[in-house]
């Protein structure tokens, strides 16, 4: 890797970023453009998180990389591996430990904290776009803040289905101001955004947008008064762990086919292993 | 324990790696050289430049052997090195009526100055398969070089042919009689510091001038910019396009001197294919230009270019160029950002792949969604019973 420059992109290429991500965090929610580059990795596999990653690490930060709140994931080694390799930093499983985390589509079970970075891969930045294909239009109605057919879209969900069918990109309301796509995150996520100690960065690398929640910023999921917002639950803990409070995946076992549910959290399911034998430390669950 | 197939990540992909070499390399045979590859797959190699936008046809070779023959692949390859070179200046346009032509057709006249000279095509052959090249040896290829090579020089002492003729654009014969459409198919250029856009540097907004039109098209995928203008020549779009001209050639590639103001350099020659696509328009159409009043029916001109030799991608960009418009699109080849955002085949093919990545935790709420939907409307089923009786 020593052909290349550190952290992989030339250092202008860096500090683009890094302004454009200032600008994301200096306005909540607002997708910022940017001159997305190639990653050796496909689009669509996580390159706008991996540009934003590499943009604002450095050799004394401690790096995790989840797909799916899995670290052992192909996509998240994969991923992982090229973080490491060009910007030399140690790696870690344990969300506590870490100070950069690169996720796709989960947010950790454990609380994260001031000091740490959570950087999403985003797929869609547009939370409009399932009511509006075109571009400059979508511009215009985040402009005037036109949100109306997203509105409606709930409402005529709630009428015909008897509650909203989202369940994951959930649009929500941040600082009052800007709808936006959480990213694929499941509803269970979602109100870990609210008022977070920590920063939540989102890079869309396809799409060419970076934006931000900021810590100790309103995320309201948008929902009706007579219909407020739920999030999924399970009936059964994690068969392997035991705990009753993480966001749970459901497989089927290879040989008999029988259904089981395990934590999608897998670095926080070893951990709670581990706890029932030994000394380990838990981080705290995010809604206190 | 349950379900491994995403466990012990690390070492799958190692293995898998593993399994990709030993299926480019399994079969008897010695290994095929990138020279070889960049000498005899000549389209290829060209499509490798045009899509992964770098022009270097040893690289283009090479991703073409890493990816198995895989063209998206290659260019993606190619595109991604890519991005770790640093851009430093912007060339000076290139006037391609100096291009050293290969080949040259018109579609609109017979004769045009210049003259017509078909190349290297295939247009005109018999598509049928060569049983021979199953056998091709080094003494065929000697055999036919040697003749081929006394044919030229012989050619080529004949008088008439010493003198290389300049190539006015066709378009230009139109222009002149002011049969030709003003350029302004699309909003006003926005040059900003007297720069030209550059998507590789700045995300897309819409409108889009048409520096950003025809550069996300140079290195466009060719079967999607096929796609689109095929379905805007056939039937969705009302472009009918001729070709003004096709040509193929090396041009020289200029820059500014860095240190003596006003003088060029050279920096190396790149083979590129140009068309333009004449289109009747018959006036008032406002979508497209800007005077108040209806205009009188003239043609318009639709522009493609793009590395190497590619005929298929430089006629598909023309109709497009023309096709597109930023307000009004009827059709899905008018719309701008229908076209734009579609045609690149790196974005294409990894947000398409990207569905292979496991979805566990997305379709754990999805099903959530569904089974609770279920739910609601088995309960609802009975109480409905009731109103009915």
């Amino acid at each position: 890797m020593s052909a290349y420059n550190y952290a992989f992109l030339d250092e202008n290429t860096k500090k683009e970023i890094r302004r454009k991500t200032l600008k994301a965090i200096a306005i909540p929610g607002y997708q910022v453009p940017f001159g997305s580059r190639e990653m050796p990795i496909a689009r669509g596999w996580g390159t706008g998180g991996l540009q934003v990653t590499l943009s604002v690490i450095g050799k004394q930060d401690i790096l995790k990389v989840i797909d799916q709140g899995n670290d052992d994931s192909v996509n998240a080694c994969n991923l992982r591996d090229l973080i490491s390799s060009t910007s030399e930093v140690a790696t870690t499983t344990d969300t506590l430990e870490a100070t950069i985390i690169q996720t796709r589509h989960r947010i950790p079970e454990e609380k994260m904290q001031a000091h740490q970075i959570l950087v999403f891969q985003v797929p869609m930045p547009e939370v409009l776009r399932t009511v509006e294909p075109s571009e400059q239009e979508t511009r215009r109605m985040h402009g005037e803040r036109d949100y109306s057919r997203l509105w409606v879209q709930l409402y005529e969900d709630i009428v015909q289905h008897g509650e909203i069918r989202i369940s994951y990109d959930y649009p929500v309301l941040v600082n009052g101001h800007y709808i936006c796509d959480p990213s694929p995150i499941p509803r269970f996520d979602v109100p870990k955004l609210h008022q977070a100690e920590t920063l939540f960065l989102f890079g869309a690398g396809r799409e060419k947008r970076i934006y931000a929640i900021p810590p100790h910023t309103d995320v309201v999921p948008l929902q009706f008064e007579d219909y407020p917002f739920t999030v999924e639950s399970y009936d059964q803990g994690c068969e392997k762990c035991g705990c009753t409070t993480s966001y749970l995946e459901e497989s089927f076992d290879r040989v008999d086919g029988a259904r089981h549910y395990y934590c999608s959290d897998t670095s926080f399911c070893g951990k709670k292993q581990v706890e029932q034998g030994e000394l380990v430390q838990m981080g705290a669950n995010w809604h206190g | 324990m349950a379900y491994v197939a995403v466990t012990g990540g690390r070492e799958a992909i190692k293995e898998a790696e593993k399994l990709l070499k030993y299926y480019r390399c399994h079969a008897e045979g010695l290994p095929i050289e990138v020279g070889q590859i960049m000498q005899q797959m000549r389209l290829a190699v060209d499509k490798i430049m045009g899509e992964g936008s770098l022009y270097d046809p040893l690289l283009a070779a090479l991703a073409l052997k890493q990816a198995e023959g895989d063209a998206i692949e290659a260019s993606f390859l190619v595109r991604a090195f890519r991005s770790t070179l640093p851009r430093t200046m912007y060339s000076l346009p290139i006037d391609t009526t100096g291009m050293e032509i290969i080949r040259r057709v018109s579609a609109t006249f017979k004769e045009i100055p210049g003259g017509q000279y078909l190349g290297p095509t295939r247009d005109y052959t018999k598509r049928l398969l060569n049983m021979e090249l199953l056998e091709e040896s080094d003494e065929h290829i000697r055999d036919f070089m040697d003749t081929f090579m006394t044919e030229c020089i012989e050619h080529s002492e004949c008088d008439e042919l010493q003198e290389v003729p300049s190539f006015p654009r066709v378009i230009d014969l139109l222009r002149s009689e002011g049969l030709i459409a003003g350029v302004c198919s699309v909003e006003p250029e926005r040059h900003e510091h007297d720069e030209v856009d550059d998507i590789t540097r700045t995300a897309m907004s819409f409108p889009a001038s048409r520096a950003v039109r025809l550069q996300s098209m140079a290195r466009g995928e060719t079967g999607a910019l096929l796609a689109f203008a095929y379905s805007s020549a056939r039937g969705y779009g009302d472009v009918h396009p001729t070709i003004g001209e096709l040509r193929v050639g090396d041009v020289p590639v200029m820059i500014p001197h860095p240190l003596h103001a006003g003088e060029e350099i050279c920096i190396g020659r790149v083979r590129v294919s140009e068309a333009e696509i004449v289109v009747r328009e018959d006036g008032g159409d406002e979508g497209r230009n800007s005077g108040t009043d209806k205009e009188p029916a003239k043609f318009g001109i639709g522009y493609g270019l793009c590395f190497g030799h590619n005929e298929d991608k430089v006629i598909g960009m023309g109709i497009l160029d023309r096709s597109m418009k930023s307000h009004g699109a009827a059709t899905p080849a008018e719309d701008e950002e229908f076209v734009l955002y579609h045609i690149d085949g790196i974005e294409s093919s990894g947000f398409i792949s990207h569905f292979k990545l496991p979805h566990y935790v997305d379709f754990q709420a999805e099903l959530q969604r569904i089974r609770s939907i279920h739910e609601r409307d088995r309960e609802a089923e009975p109480k409905r019973e009731e109103v009915k009786q």
